[in-house]
């Protein structure tokens, strides 16, 4: 009678011990399939889902095969505000010529300073914070600038994937496709275009290896490394593949021009890359973007000069590349991915900087803000310098002062309204090289002083 | 009836027998086939084993340190027990970190491992603490040598 009671005992006993035995199991179970996955993610960098060839421009077919990469390049669509950079959603009402229900805020509003600098030029018609590279093609189809000027298809050059459509506008030449896209009218250029800057702008198809696409860049960086003594240069032979981080975003933020009839996109960089030296270059040339509605003077328009700019300063010269800080490395599982979401390094403090700089979040923000003030307080000195200058060449040009010299008054004029916008239009304030964006303002409220001496009566 | 007993007993023994070699060798398989062993050894290339570390042992390779010291010279420094109560907590921490993919990038060393890492300096270079300015009282070595390890 016994035994049974001895036996339901035994085996209840056994029930805890199944319970946690099975528990261990499958902890272990999920541990090795875990350590498998990652195992996994080491061997296979990516899986190739569909064939990429040198005429897929759409991101998304390549982000079916780098889903990591392409779901942060599609994030470039956020619009956050840094203090001094980045763009805030400003709600618009779509209308007829502008469908946009969302624009960034108006620069021309935050200082209208700026409608006195550019008076005459369509820039002073319509000026946002510039949104991030998802809205690159968008913004400029609908800024008002478009309305008050006719563009030519060279801006197409850095606002759309345009690898594939001058591939196929030149019959397989580039450079043939570049000079046609160049000289069609936008409104016609535009109908060739598809995608803002793709994958496929910075990347070769099959190997992924980065690779400049864009003629100009490749003609322009030719000619600075021959002002330095280097002959022949081709950047997609020679440069190394740190220097390729920095050359693929080159290709477009740089400061440029249309040359000649054919409105040929060409970078200034001839006599060197600082801004003193660009401008004595478009001197030499004779250019001029427009002719100032006020003064009359044959004015300069600067372009975001970032390359330029972070040329000259202490992250170039220790070989850190624009991809380091503004796309920096990243992990998913054992991936380690460069984050296609292309931002200021302002809202990714922790990968971007801390990679090398061992201080705390505030301190590093602390710091490049307090650059950054540092330039716009210049920035605002040499503004107000060359307002005054302005308003001076006005008021002489309707008493009886001596043509040569309201011609140099003019003359300083565009110097300094060009040494000021260089740093002005650069998207750094000033943190990319501080101490040449503080040369450059000095430079700049140096010809704006010089000019007001040249049109001021002397002393007696 | 002693039969039938004797046959109970029998299948509850292999039960348990069940119970405990199933974990057992499946936690040995995954022991095996993340190389668990390797952590037990002095080999610099078991701390790249989940890649996660691969900048700090390329910037060792490169630094002055890497002739005389690996990583577990100055990591997991001290006697037997020492060393290995390092390992094991570390090692807990880490696998933690890793599996839940829960973990500050780029890493950084946790107070007590700094300590643990000065306590190697230390370890070696005890002559230099009696010179100026190494007097003063500042406590972490690597405040002022932070390249002689990691360049």
């Amino acid at each position: 009678m016994n035994k049974p009671i001895v036996k339901h005992k035994r085996f209840r006993r056994l029930i805890p011990a199944l319970v946690l035995s099975a528990a261990i199991v499958a902890l272990i179970a999920a541990l090795t399939l875990n350590i498998f996955e990652r195992k996994g993610e080491e061997r296979n960098p990516y899986f190739k889902v569909v064939e990429l060839t040198d005429s897929t421009d759409d991101p998304a077919i390549w982000g079916r095969n780098f889903p990591l990469q392409y779901d942060a390049y599609r994030r470039t669509t956020d619009q956050v505000r840094t203090r001094f950079g980045g763009s805030e959603a400003i709600p618009h009402t779509p209308t007829d010529v502008d469908p946009r229900s969302v624009v960034a805020q108006s620069r021309l509003e935050e200082d209208p300073r700026l409608k006195i600098m550019w008076a005459g030029y369509a820039f002073s018609h319509d000026f946002r914070e510039e949104r991030g590279h998802a809205y690159m093609f968008e913004d400029q189809l609908y800024t008002e600038r478009q309305r008050v000027v006719q563009q030519p298809g060279t801006c197409l050059n850095c606002h759309a994937s345009t690898y594939v459509p001058m591939m196929s506008l030149g019959g397989g030449d580039l450079k043939k496709g570049f000079d046609a896209l160049n000289k069609l009218p936008y409104s016609e250029a535009k109908n060739h275009v598809k995608h803002p800057v793709s994958c496929i702008d910075c990347h070769a198809p099959d190997t992924m290896k980065l690779r400049v696409t864009r003629p100009a860049f490749i003609e322009g960086l030719r000619v600075a490394k021959a002002a330095e003594g280097i002959q022949n240069y081709d950047v997609n032979k020679m440069a190394t593949h740190q220097e390729m981080r920095t050359f693929a975003c080159a290709q477009c933020h740089v400061e440029y021009y249309f040359k000649g009839p054919e409105k040929t996109l060409t970078f200034p960089w001839h006599k060197g890359l600082t801004a003193d030296r660009i401008l004595s270059y478009y001197d030499e040339q004779k250019f001029k973007d427009w002719v100032h509605k006020d003064t009359g003077a044959p004015a300069l328009k600067a372009q975001h000069p970032e390359f330029e700019m972070w040329s000259q300063g202490i992250h170039a010269r220790s070989g850190v590349s624009c991809t380091d800080c503004h796309m920096p490395f990243k992990r998913e599982g054992a991936f380690k991915i460069t984050d296609h979401h292309v931002r200021s390094p302002m809202l990714n403090v922790n990968r971007s900087c801390q990679t090398c700089h061992r201080w705390t979040e505030e301190e590093l923000k602390g710091r490049v803000e307090t650059i950054q003030s540092r330039t716009f307080d210049m920035r605002n000195t040499a503004m107000n310098a060359l307002v005054e200058l302005i308003g001076d060449i006005k008021a002489a040009q309707s008493k009886n002062v001596a043509p040569e010299k309201l011609e140099a008054a003019r003359e300083q004029q565009r110097r300094a309204q060009f040494l000021l916008d260089f740093v002005e239009a650069e998207n750094s304030t000033g943190f990319h090289a501080p101490q040449e964006a503080m040369r450059v303002l000095g430079l700049s409220i140096e010809h704006s002083r010089k000019g007001q001496l040249h049109i001021r009566e002397p002393i007696k | 009836m002693l039969k039938r007993a004797r046959t109970w007993l029998n299948v509850l023994t292999a039960l348990w027998i069940l119970l405990i070699s199933v974990p057992v060798g499946l936690g040995a398989f995954t022991f095996v086939y993340a190389k668990g062993y390797s952590y037990l050894s002095n080999d610099p290339a078991a701390c790249i084993n989940c890649h996660v570390m691969r900048d700090q042992y390329d910037s060792w390779k490169r630094s002055s340190h890497h002739t005389v010291a690996v990583c577990n010279d100055c990591h997991t420094p001290g006697r037997l027990h020492e060393k290995y109560y390092g390992k094991a907590i570390n090692g807990w921490w880490h696998s933690v970190a890793f599996t839940t993919q829960n973990f500050h990038e780029p890493i950084r060393i946790k107070p007590a491992n700094l300590e643990r890492a000065n306590k190697a300096c230390v370890g070696c270079h005890s002559q230099i603490l009696s010179s100026a300015p190494h007097t003063l009282n500042e406590r972490s070595c690597v405040r002022c040598h932070s390249t002689v390890g990691h360049l």
